[in-house]
């Protein structure tokens, strides 16, 4: 929805603009199964993006494409410019994964080690360390480690070459609440030097917290794409609530964007696909007061796009805990 | 709205790393990570030791002559060769593990390639290969049994190394193939098998004729024939380099082929 002005605002003088990822009509099918179907998704540099989608919407497939891991059956992936390959060998992609990933016979301190060894240059892995907060367990077995601690050795392994995009696949499965919230504001502190984050979640709350925009899948298809408000309102749109005696329900039909209207007592409520025109015209044409703009809750936007099937429905119940 | 910042690091004055990513510091890493697994370095380097000081060391042996030396240096070089592959496909064997760990999917969001990292691989093999060549050479030379001239010696035990290469190749192959839970055992019982028919415990002219016939056919036989070649002195059979380059090429061939089914994840 913004995103053309923020990659134009990207562009170096004179030149094309530098995006963080471009996808184009990606698709990638698994035998008969079409796992991506056709995703354009467009990343400016330093913009934090969140994919979000039930179960089997797509999202790892798609991050598996961004990442090199795999390769799309047709369409086109590039990343800062090149092959995700060649942007993984200068260092410029990092990815967290949910589990795995770790050797359990190695020391914390040896796998940030070998880590950075493979790069042509890299932090100090004993200041990857203190950064990351797990300096005292350097020697510590990676086996003997807490999933917690675990976390963090994967983030600073990720940080170690300086990535330009750091790529998070349900980063905080398993985590507590308190272990999330220390985890997305390492994230953000991080993010806050300008590096492009993606990262794929099925934490409505997450996404909706910690993303500057959003990408809703489903079915391997992009449904919605746009801030976390605009993914509100586009499902569900806004409530408008304001003080207004003497109206009726016929007069209101008339604001503009209104869809439904309700009057109990002095208090009048405007269901509106567009809140902004129907505030502005409740204020200056009318006498309303009091007015307060109520979006929906960003689970009923993803009820409302992906809910046509009983995993999305589950997959929110879950997160709503 | 999209915050849009300027872009964090500089990307044209990144490069890739030389070599592919291989390095001293991961190589070392991979030795000690092998080290530290026990039960291979017990298997691979105390067992042979063992069965050379039980079965080498027979009174009949130091007297009776093999080639330009005695039974006694043949067993040795058949142990030497026994320890060295179990050394190199247990090393081969271990990705078994680092797949099921999750660890060769993170490798390949680093700048390793998968060149530089069988490299690695074989490279720790080799090293693992050294120590048990060594400790059976070092049993033969502190029990005065075995016999034979020092070059011979050096010769052999050379060979044995090197040539134990083939085995880092199906080590790797079989741990691209199996699921990490039973590859060791899997392994340590596969190579029992082979060095039998290999003639690596008992020379395989004891076996039927029959028998006889298939055993030249297994991996280990050219091997265990090529590696007796300086003590022996009789010059090398074609057959014996065949056998040895024919599996090579499978191993070899097998380990790259579910090496890239891994990495494709298609």
């Amino acid at each position: 929805m913004t995103l053309s002005d923020a990659a134009s605002e990207a562009r170096p003088a004179g030149g094309a603009p530098l995006l963080a990822v471009d996808l184009t009509g990606v698709h990638k099918n698994f035998g008969h199964v079409r796992a991506v179907d056709g995703v354009d998704l467009k990343l400016a540099t330093g913009e934090i993006v969140a994919i979000l989608g039930p179960n089997g919407a797509g999202k790892t497939s798609t991050i598996d494409m961004i990442l090199g891991l795999s390769q799309p059956s047709a369409g086109h992936v590039s990343v800062l410019g090149m092959q995700p390959r060649q942007a993984i060998s200068r260092g410029l992609i990092s990815a967290v994964m949910q589990t795995g990933g770790l050797l359990r016979d190695l020391t914390v301190f040896e796998t940030v080690e070998y880590t950075a060894s493979l790069f042509a240059h890299a932090q100090n892995p004993r200041e990857a360390l203190s950064r990351a907060g797990i300096a005292e367990i350097a020697d510590r077995r990676v086996g003997k480690c807490s999933g917690g601690e675990q976390q963090r050795l994967r983030f600073a392994m990720a940080l170690l070459s300086d990535p330009e995009l750091l790529v998070l696949d349900e980063p905080t499965t398993g985590m507590d609440v308190e272990g999330r919230r220390t985890f997305w504001a390492a994230i953000r502190k991080d993010a806050e030097q300008g590096r492009t984050v993606l990262f794929a979640t099925h934490y409505l709350e997450e996404a909706d917290a910690y993303a500057d925009r959003i990408v809703l899948l489903r079915h391997g298809k992009v449904v919605a794409d746009g801030t976390a408000s605009e993914i509100k309102s586009m499902a569900a749109g806004r409530t408008v609530r304001a003080t207004l005696p003497g109206a009726t329900e016929d007069m209101l039909r008339d604001v503009p964007g209104a869809e439904d209207v309700e009057v109990r007592g002095d208090t009048v409520l405007i269901h509106s696909k567009d809140s902004d025109e129907t505030a502005r015209y409740l204020l200056t044409a009318t006498q309303a007061k009091d007015l307060e703009i109520i979006a929906r809750g960003i689970e009923d936007a993803f009820i409302a796009l992906t809910g046509d099937d009983t995993q999305a429905s589950a997959t929110s119940t879950g997160a709503a805990r | 709205m999209s915050t849009t910042r300027a872009v964090a690091v500089d990307v044209s004055a990144r490069r890739a790393p030389g070599l592919g990513g291989f390095n001293l510091t991961a190589l070392k890493l991979e030795i000690r990570r092998l080290t530290r697994n026990r039960r291979t370095v017990i298997i691979a380097i105390v067992v042979p030791v063992v069965f050379f000081l039980l079965f080498g060391l027979n009174k009949a042996y130091d007297g009776l002559p093999y080639g330009s030396g005695n039974v006694a240096a043949e067993v040795m070089i058949s142990l030497a060769l026994y320890g060295a592959v179990l050394a190199t496909s247990f090393a081969g064997a271990m990705v078994s593990i680092e797949r099921s760990q999750g660890w060769s999917r993170q490798l390949r969001l680093t700048p390793l390639s998968p060149a530089a990292y069988i490299v690695i691989k074989i490279l720790t093999a080799l090293v693992l290969g050294f120590c048990s060549v060594a400790a059976v050479n070092i049993a033969g030379i502190v029990t005065h049994k075995a016999s034979m001239s020092v070059g011979l010696w050096i010769a052999s035990a050379f060979s044995v190394w090197i040539g134990s290469l083939l085995f880092a190749a199906f080590g790797l192959f079989l741990g691209y193939l199996l699921p990490a839970e039973n590859v060791l055992q899997l392994l340590g019982l596969i190579l029992a098998l082979l060095s039998f028919a290999g003639g690596l415990f008992i020379p395989i002219s004891q076996f039927a004729v029959g028998v006889q016939d298939v055993a030249k056919w297994t991996p280990l036989y050219g091997l265990n024939q090529l590696v007796h070649t300086p003590l022996l002195g009789n010059g090398v059979d074609w057959t014996w380099v065949v056998n040895v380059l024919a599996w090579l090429v499978i191993f070899a061939g097998g380990a790259m082929w579910r090496m890239r089914k891994d990495t494709a994840r298609a």
